[in-house]
């Protein structure tokens, strides 16, 4: 079952010319897929055409998921300075008119979740980039979203929180198995943490191949070691480098 | 030590100033009128300070009003501008049309419309006016300042405009507000002042009205005395103003 379709979509922005297209993915229910590409080559684009905050130009957007079935993270960890970890969390809920109380507490069973109990009270300004990237996972999850895209989320952190981070994502993947988008230009991590790993030519962003990874996920420990995981990151790096010749 | 230094330089540079502004009096025999000698200055302030006390008062509480008024009125129409970008494009020009129009100019007006016997009304209305702009542009600016992230997630969580306006944009411009209203309380004493100048003799007897006084009586003394209370006035205010900014940013970014 498709969680959410892109059919030959395209986007033009004006005065940049067009960003994406024509493009098409199919994104099935509880799959992870990473969308590997050079700067500028509209990933991002992709991830707000799924999550509805934008509309193409041309094609068509189909999404199964409704109104708060969706979530997203971004670069940075986009909490409210002047809210609690708490509050940012539950901040979703209680916009969806859930009661604050029990806003409240899936919010603090949430920062449970991705490691955060004990830091309930603490504004951003006092947590690290990775726990306030963490918060930022939280309170995508706390809807407990069919569709989950993350915009180079770990972009920001340090090589050993970002795969600290990697690992909690599947884990917590796992558990509530939502389908997941995510944007990447680091292959590594598109191997480690996809099923599926897309990769997208240089702008306008059309797919330049398709990599399924092999393996089971969450990614046993050692996978970074293995042939499967240095073969397919040897063709997602040919097909990046693929992708970048063609327009230049 | 060098904090303690740091902190009684003012202080000495003051001193120093004042003494050979004793001693050029004295030396040079300069008339009282035209330049009094310090000493002469502090036996202005000490004598009669009730009725000092009141002026100022009187100059404080206008502004005050003034800032109180001129806080939500900004607050208010900064609101609805930030509803409609259309009603922005429409109040933009006027708005900055009535800011560069000096106080002065306009107290005359505002006199007349006050009435001869309430020129305490058009006081205030003068220094609400000065006070309103930085609020006013602070708030209008603080209302978009929000991370577009944020404005993104809010979109995506389907807010509806209130919720968007009570939980996120207003909440962002605090920063923003608290800069303003820092800004409009130093602005309203100033607007107090000159309104009270253009409101002539008699009618509010603040700071600006014992200064004109006493400049019709040649009392320069008494003149610089008030000089001296309201540039006391306005670095108290200021620097009340100023930890409040600090402890209202540290509540909001809890650090």
């Amino acid at each position: 079952m498709s969680v959410a379709v892109l059919d030959r979509v395209e986007v033009d922005y004006p005065g940049r010319g067009r960003a994406l297209g024509p493009f098409s993915l199919n994104l099935a229910s509880g799959g992870i897929t990473a969308l590997v590409g050079p700067s500028g080559c509209g990933k991002s684009t992709a991830l707000r055409l799924l999550a509805g905050l934008e509309g193409p130009t041309r094609g068509t957007v189909q999404r199964a998921a409704g109104r708060g079935e969706t979530s997203v993270v971004f670069q940075a960890a986009t909490l409210a300075p002047w809210l609690t970890a708490e509050a940012n969390v539950a901040l979703p809920l209680e916009l969806s008119g859930m009661p604050r109380a029990e806003a409240r507490a899936k919010a603090v069973a949430a920062l449970g979740r991705v490691g955060l109990k004990g830091a309930e009270r603490a504004r951003p300004a006092q947590l690290s980039g990775g726990m306030a990237m963490r918060a930022s996972l939280a309170r995508a999850l706390v809807t407990e979203p069919r569709l989950l895209l993350l915009d180079e989320p770990f972009a920001a952190l340090d090589e050993i929180t970002r795969r600290t981070l990697a690992d909690d994502v599947l884990d917590l993947w796992a558990q509530t198995r939502p389908a997941i988008v995510f944007v990447t230009h680091n292959v590594e991590e598109a191997v480690y943490m996809a099923d599926r790993v897309v990769v997208i030519s240089r702008g306008p962003g059309t797919i330049a191949g398709e990599i399924r990874i092999d393996a089971p996920l969450p990614r046993p420990a050692g996978f970074r070691v293995t042939a499967t995981f240095r073969e397919a990151s040897e063709a997602v790096s040919s097909l990046l480098a693929k992708g970048s010749e063609v327009a230049a | 030590m060098r904090r303690l230094l740091e902190a009684l330089a003012p202080f000495t540079l003051i001193t120093l100033l004042l003494v050979v502004w004793e001693a050029g009096c004295r030396i040079t025999g300069v008339p009282a009128y035209f330049l009094p000698p310090p000493s002469a200055v502090a036996v202005a302030l000490v004598t009669d300070p009730q009725s000092l006390i009141e002026a100022a008062w009187n100059t404080l509480s206008v502004a005050l009003v003034a800032l109180a008024i001129a806080s939500l009125s900004a607050l208010t129409i900064a609101m609805f501008v930030g509803l409609s970008p259309l009603l922005e494009k429409a109040v933009a020009p006027l708005a900055s049309t009535l800011q560069v129009t000096p106080v002065v100019a306009i107290a005359p007006l505002v006199l007349i419309w006050a009435g001869i016997d309430h020129p305490e009304r058009a006081v205030i209305a003068l220094a609400v006016l000065v006070a309103f702009f930085p609020i006013f542009s602070g708030a209008v600016t603080g209302l978009k300042s929000a991370d577009p992230d944020l404005e993104r997630l809010f979109d995506l969580y389907g807010a509806n405009r209130l919720q968007r306006v009570i939980r996120l944009r207003l909440p962002a411009s605090v920063p923003f507000l608290l800069e303003g209203h820092k800004v409009g309380a130093g602005l309203a004493i100033i607007g107090a002042v000159v309104a009270e100048f253009g409101a002539g003799s008699g009618g509010i007897r603040g700071l600006a009205w014992r200064i004109l006084d006493a400049s019709n009586k040649l009392q320069t003394a008494r003149m610089i005395a008030a000089l001296v209370v309201l540039g006391i006035m306005g670095v108290a205010l200021h620097a009340l103003l100023d930890r409040l900014e600090r402890a209202g940013m540290t509540w909001w970014r809890g650090r």
